[in-house]
C-alpha cells in the first residue's frame, strides 16, 4: 500500500466585490482565453458576479483556507466592512483590485458628502425621485413576516487598506487585462514585489505615452473634451485638455490618450507621490500661458472643478480625504 | 480649562525677498503677530501645492505663501508658476470648505517689511475671526480599522 500520489494544489483563490460596478469583474473575463490558464491553476473558490455562492460557504472555510482574494470595489457599508475583515482573516494575501479598492475610486468621490445628505438628495430631491412620504432606508424594519435587515450606510468611502491590512495593490478603473495577467502571473510565480507594493509599472502614463510633448509647453486655455477637435499627434495637455497623465501611474497603455481621450488619473499616484491632487494641479497649472494675476486667473478658472478633475479615484486615500461635515460635507 | 484661540499660521516664503523682508522687519524693531510660523523655501515656485494641504491637515489655521514680486524672481519666472497655481489651489481648498481668508498669496520684496507686518498681522485678524480650523478633528471618522493604521 503506497502512498497516495497528490496532485499539486492548486491555489485558491476568491475574488470578492464591495462598493464598485462590477467592471473589476468584467476586467477578469477580459483576459479571454487566458482566464482558462487561471482555472487551469487555480481553483476560483469565490466569484459572486459569476457563480452562486452563499455567505455561509465563506465561514466553513478555515482561517487562511484562501490563497489570495482578489477584493474589489471601496468599502462604505457595514456588509462591505463585515466582508473585508471575513475574507482577510480566511485569506493568507489581500489584493485591493482596482482603483474602488486602491484609493476609494469613483464613488469615494461621495466624501465630499455624508450620509445624511445623500440620502437628501438620493430619496428627496433629485428629478426622478417620488417619495412623498419621506422613506429612507432603515436597518431594522419590522414586518408581519418578521425583522428585516439590510446594511448600514456609512458617512464615509473607504478604500480597502483604511479597514484591513492589505498586502498589494492593482491599480486600475478598470486593470486593463495586461494588468491582471501581470498580477496574476506574480501571483501564480510567486515572484512576488515587497508587502505594500503596487504590482505594475512605476513610470507615469506620459512615459508610454506616444503623443509628442514639446520642451517648454504652455497652454493657452483649458477646455473640455467635446469643446475642441483634438490633434491626434500632439499632446493633450498641451491642448488643454485636463489630462492627468503626468501625475498618473502607468500601466495602461496610456489607452485614453490614445483614443484621444484625456487620462482622468485611474492607476492612481505614482510611487513616492505626497498628494496625487497636488501633483497634478501643479503639472497643468503652472504651465499655463500667463504672466500676470488676472490672465491666470481667468484662464485657470476655466479648469471649473479642481477637486473632482483631481482627486476623481483618489479622494479617500488623498491628504485631505473629505469635506468635513461641519463644513458642508 | 479655556484659553482664548491662537491661529497657527504657516508662512512658506522665498529665501530672496519674504524671508529677508521679515528680516528686515525684524532687524528694524518692527513688532508682528508671533502667531507665523515661517518655512524657508528657496522660491516660491517650490511651494508644492501639497505643503500647503499638508500645512491644513497637520493643523495649520492658515497658510500664507509668499514670494517676489512678479518680473523680480531671482530664477527669472519662479513665481509666475505659482501666480498660475494659485488660483486652481484656491478654488480646490474652497471645495474641502476651508474659508478662502485662510490662505492667501501676496508678493514681498525685500524693501518691504512693514507690509511683511501688514500682511502677517491681517491675516491673524482673518483667521481669529474664523476660529481654529481643526481639520483632523473636523474631517476625523469612526475608525473601522481594528489591527492597522492606514497611510
Amino acid at each position: 500500500m503506497g502512498e497516495e500520489r497528490k496532485a499539486p494544489k492548486k491555489l485558491q483563490l476568491a475574488m470578492y466585490w464591495a462598493a464598485s460596478c462590477g467592471g473589476c469583474d468584467m476586467a477578469v473575463l477580459d483576459v479571454n482565453e487566458k482566464i482558462l490558464d487561471i482555472a487551469a491553476v487555480a481553483d476560483i473558490r469565490l466569484w459572486p458576479i459569476a457563480m452562486d455562492y452563499k455567505y455561509k460557504d465563506i465561514d466553513t472555510w478555515a482561517d487562511g483556507e484562501i490563497d489570495v482574494c482578489l477584493f474589489n470595489g471601496a468599502v462604505r457599508n457595514n456588509e462591505q466592512l463585515h466582508l473585508a475583515r471575513l475574507l482577510r482573516r480566511k485569506s493568507k494575501v489581500m489584493v485591493a483590485f482596482g482603483s474602488c479598492a486602491s484609493f476609494g475610486g469613483i464613488p469615494g468621490l461621495a466624501n465630499l458628502h455624508c450620509k445624511r445628505t445623500i440620502f437628501e438628495a438620493v430619496y428627496g430631491y433629485t428629478a426622478s425621485t417620488v417619495n412623498p412620504e419621506g422613506t429612507t432606508p432603515q436597518t431594522h424594519t419590522h414586518v408581519p413576516e418578521g425583522d428585516l435587515h439590510i446594511p448600514e450606510f456609512f458617512d464615509d468611502v473607504y478604500s480597502l487598506a483604511q479597514v484591513i491590512p492589505v498586502e498589494y495593490y492593482v491599480p486600475g478603473c478598470q486593470p486593463t487585462p495586461d494588468s491582471v495577467m501581470t498580477a496574476v502571473n506574480a501571483i501564480v510565480s510567486g515572484n512576488l514585489p515587497p508587502v505594500g507594493s503596487t504590482i505594475g509599472i512605476g513610470k507615469s502614463v506620459c512615459d508610454e505615452c506616444k503623443r509628442t510633448k514639446s520642451d517648454k509647453p504652455k497652454i493657452a486655455a483649458f477646455h473640455r473634451p467635446q469643446e475642441i477637435l483634438t490633434d491626434p499627434d500632439k499632446c493633450l495637455l498641451e491642448q488643454g485638455l485636463t489630462c492627468m497623465g503626468s501625475a498618473t501611474r502607468g500601466g495602461c497603455g496610456s489607452l485614453c490618450p490614445s483614443v484621444n481621450m484625456p487620462c482622468r488619473g485611474c492607476y492612481g499616484p505614482l510611487p513616492n507621490s505626497l498628494d496625487v491632487g497636488a501633483d497634478a494641479l501643479s503639472a497643468m497649472t503652472s504651465i499655463v500661458d500667463a504672466a500676470e494675476e488676472g490672465d491666470a486667473r481667468t484662464k485657470v478658472g476655466k479648469l471649473a472643478d479642481p477637486l473632482g478633475t483631481f482627486y476623481r479615484f483618489t479622494l479617500p486615500v488623498s491628504m485631505l480625504r473629505r469635506v468635513p461635515k461641519s463644513m458642508g460635507g | 480649562m479655556s484659553h482664548e484661540f491662537e491661529p497657527r499660521i504657516v508662512v512658506l516664503c522665498c529665501n530672496w525677498c519674504t524671508y529677508a523682508g521679515a528680516d528686515l522687519a525684524g532687524t528694524s524693531r518692527m513688532k508682528y503677530a508671533h502667531n507665523v510660523r515661517l518655512v524657508r523655501v528657496m522660491c516660491s515656485g517650490r511651494v508644492d501645492p501639497a505643503f500647503v494641504l499638508r500645512a491644513f491637515q497637520d493643523g495649520a489655521d492658515g497658510v500664507l505663501i509668499a514670494g517676489c514680486h512678479p518680473g523680480d524672481c531671482h530664477y527669472i519666472n519662479g513665481n509666475l508658476k505659482t501666480l498660475r497655481r494659485y488660483p486652481a489651489l484656491e478654488t480646490m481648498v474652497a471645495q474641502f470648505g476651508i474659508e478662502p481668508d485662510r490662505m492667501r498669496l501676496e508678493w514681498i520684496s525685500a524693501a518691504e517689511g512693514d507690509v511683511f507686518v501688514r500682511v502677517v498681522n491681517e491675516m491673524t485678524e482673518q483667521v481669529r475671526a474664523l476660529g481654529p480650523l481643526d481639520w483632523k478633528r473636523r474631517a476625523a471618522v469612526v475608525d473601522r480599522n481594528e489591527s492597522h493604521t492606514a497611510g
